[in-house]
């Protein structure tokens, strides 16, 4: 425990010292302060009609505001595959892993620490840019996106998994295959979700049962259309009036799914690294 | 007898098709300064890591300090310095030795003091503050010998220590294992500089294409002497030498060949003497370890 938490204390500093993380910083900054920008205008250029009409002037805000959490969700993706994706590679290939291992320490204590520390600061970063696009959106609509506490920790489940599996590939391929895999396993799940909504509209049974199996293979995007399902008022959400208006809604069974593949994906990432020849 | 630090019995370890240690047997005693010798690619450093348990054999069996091969609690006891340490750039040479001694399981002051007992033996006090980046080749070797040492070991394994360093930071590092010696530490020492380990080891032992063919203790020179005879006649000198040694041969004036023990050499000067050969000289030394490793690697042992 107590080496987990020292080897965590350690992924900490190290990743604040990159400049990914810098990079990220400044872009999710930019980012929130074009959203604060964009929202400004947008509520002082809209028509009279739609500003005196309480309902329309709240669909647009909260358009604009999932528009908004939707750019975080991606930021944080980003973030979550790219700041873990060599921690193991990387340390294994320069030698500082073995240095590491070769202490009286577990080496899923090692595994675990960098896990919590990632996930910790991908989590806090998705935090930091979803908390600026809700306190624009408090401060200058007025209002803020219906519930949050179920929509918010959706994505930080998205972000685990992401974290998780980038981690996993570490400790399996090297960090340009790990990248392109997790990567990869992402977009498959984003064209299987849009197939899905497209299935599901069109009454499609295949591409709904597609864009299902995608979900199943790797559930991250489908936590983020269930976060935004929840976090706008359900008449959006039921005349799916936006592209963030889910036609097929993921089912509380995904969530379930999506937490089990955390654990797997962590348990596969723990039994691969303690086999592995360092 | 004395007790066995690291015992291992036929470790082999096979990465796909390619086979990197063919067959590891070895048997270090406590206390000994041990040298692993060995061309390049020979299998030294997957023999290392099998040993400390950062790779697992794929065959054989071997015990280390008493405990299988990896075994967690006996890292404790265990120190490392892997070949071209690095650790992560950011950290100064006492956050790195801190951090590692907290993997140790050390803490407070016990923790302080040892670090800083540390720098001064590593001769880095002064350096203490800076970032690793800013270390040269030999300071970064010199920290992570440092760092091997935090848990006061039983047992060191050293990769190739010397690297990168120069003659100054060479008998710094001379005089550590010395000095872990007179203390009863036991030194594993893997090295391919040939004098520095005929300088420093008791014993060595010769990896050759991933197999350990011969063990030798330096101190009683086991491989016998080369003697040098400067003679007057030498065909007639020649004649009768080969009965008293191996491989000899002439140069000029100079016959040179190797004897078994050093009893040999009144019986060889009595042997010319009687055949009436003059003796102008006769001069008997240890092989080098370089010519002995040479002739252990023979012509397969060609560099990797």
């Amino acid at each position: 425990m107590r080496a987990m938490l020292t080897v965590a204390g350690i992924t900490l500093r190290e990743a604040g010292r990159r400049r990914i993380l810098l990079a990220a910083l400044v872009c999710g900054a930019a980012f929130v302060a074009l959203f604060a920008i964009g929202f400004h205008h947008i509520l002082k250029g809209m028509p009279a009609h739609v500003a005196r009409n309480l309902l329309e002037r709240r669909m647009v805000l909260t358009f604009f505001t999932l528009a908004g959490l939707y750019a975080t969700n991606f930021l944080a993706i980003m973030t979550a595959v790219l700041l873990p994706v060599d921690t193991v590679s990387g340390e294994i290939a320069s030698g500082v892993m073995q240095t590491l291992a070769s202490k009286p320490v577990r080496r899923s204590e090692i595994l675990l620490g960098k896990w919590l520390a990632f996930v910790s600061i991908a989590i806090g970063y998705l935090a930091l840019l979803a908390g600026g696009v809700l306190l624009t959106a408090r401060l200058e609509g007025g209002a803020l996106p219906p519930r949050l506490e179920l929509g918010l920790p959706l994505m930080a489940l998205e972000v685990c998994v992401l974290v998780t599996l980038s981690i996993l590939g570490g400790t399996r391929f090297g960090t340009v295959t790990s990248g392109v895999v997790v990567f990869g396993l992402y977009g498959l799940a984003f064209i299987g979700s849009w197939v899905e909504q497209i299935g599901t509209i069109a009454g499609n049974e295949a591409a709904r049962t597609i864009g299902t199996v995608a979900s199943l293979i790797m559930p991250s995007e489908a936590m983020w259309q269930l976060a935004a399902h929840h976090m706008q008022p359900p008449l959006m959400s039921q005349l799916q009036m936006t592209p963030f208006s889910p036609a097929s809604v993921p089912s509380p069974a995904m969530v379930m799914w999506a937490a089990g593949y955390v654990v797997v994906a962590l348990v596969a990432a723990l039994v691969q690294f303690s086999r592995r020849s360092l | 007898m004395t007790e066995r630090v690291i015992e291992t019995h036929q470790l082999r370890k096979r990465y796909g098709t390619k086979l990197a240690v063919a067959d590891l047997s070895l048997s270090v005693g406590r206390g000994e300064v041990f040298g692993f010798l060995g061309p390049n690619g020979a299998g030294k450093t997957t023999s290392l890591k099998m040993l400390l348990g950062l790779t697992r054999p794929s065959s054989g069996s071997g015990r280390v300090l008493g405990t299988q091969l990896g075994d967690r609690a006996t890292r404790a006891r265990i120190g490392f310095l892997p070949e071209h340490f690095r650790f992560h750039e950011w950290l100064t040479g006492r956050e790195l030795l801190s951090f590692h001694g907290r993997l140790y399981g050390l803490g407070g002051v016990r923790l302080r003091d040892r670090v800083e007992e540390l720098l001064v033996t590593v001769d880095l006090l002064e350096a203490a503050e800076r970032q690793l980046r800013e270390y040269s080749k030999g300071m970064l070797q010199r920290i992570g010998l440092a760092q091997a040492l935090l848990s006061d070991p039983e047992l060191v394994f050293l990769d190739e220590p010397t690297s990168g360093l120069d003659p100054l930071g060479r008998r710094l590092v001379r005089d550590l294992i010395r000095e872990l010696r007179r203390r009863g530490t036991t030194v594993f020492l893997n090295s391919h500089l040939l004098g520095e380990v005929e300088a420093t080891c008791d014993r060595v032992v010769f990896l050759k294409r991933g197999r350990t063919v011969r063990q030798l203790a330096l101190a009683d020179a086991p491989v016998g002497l080369d003697v040098e005879l400067r003679v007057g006649a030498v065909d007639e000198a020649l004649a009768g030498l080969a009965q008293f040694g191996s491989g000899v041969t002439v140069d000029g004036d100079r016959l040179r060949l190797r004897v078994t023990d050093i009893e040999r050499l009144p019986e060889i000067a009595t042997y010319l003497v009687n055949r009436g050969v003059p003796l102008y000289g006769m001069q008997a030394m240890r092989p080098s370890l370089e010519s002995v490793f040479l002739e252990v690697m023979g012509e397969d042992g060609r560099p990797g």
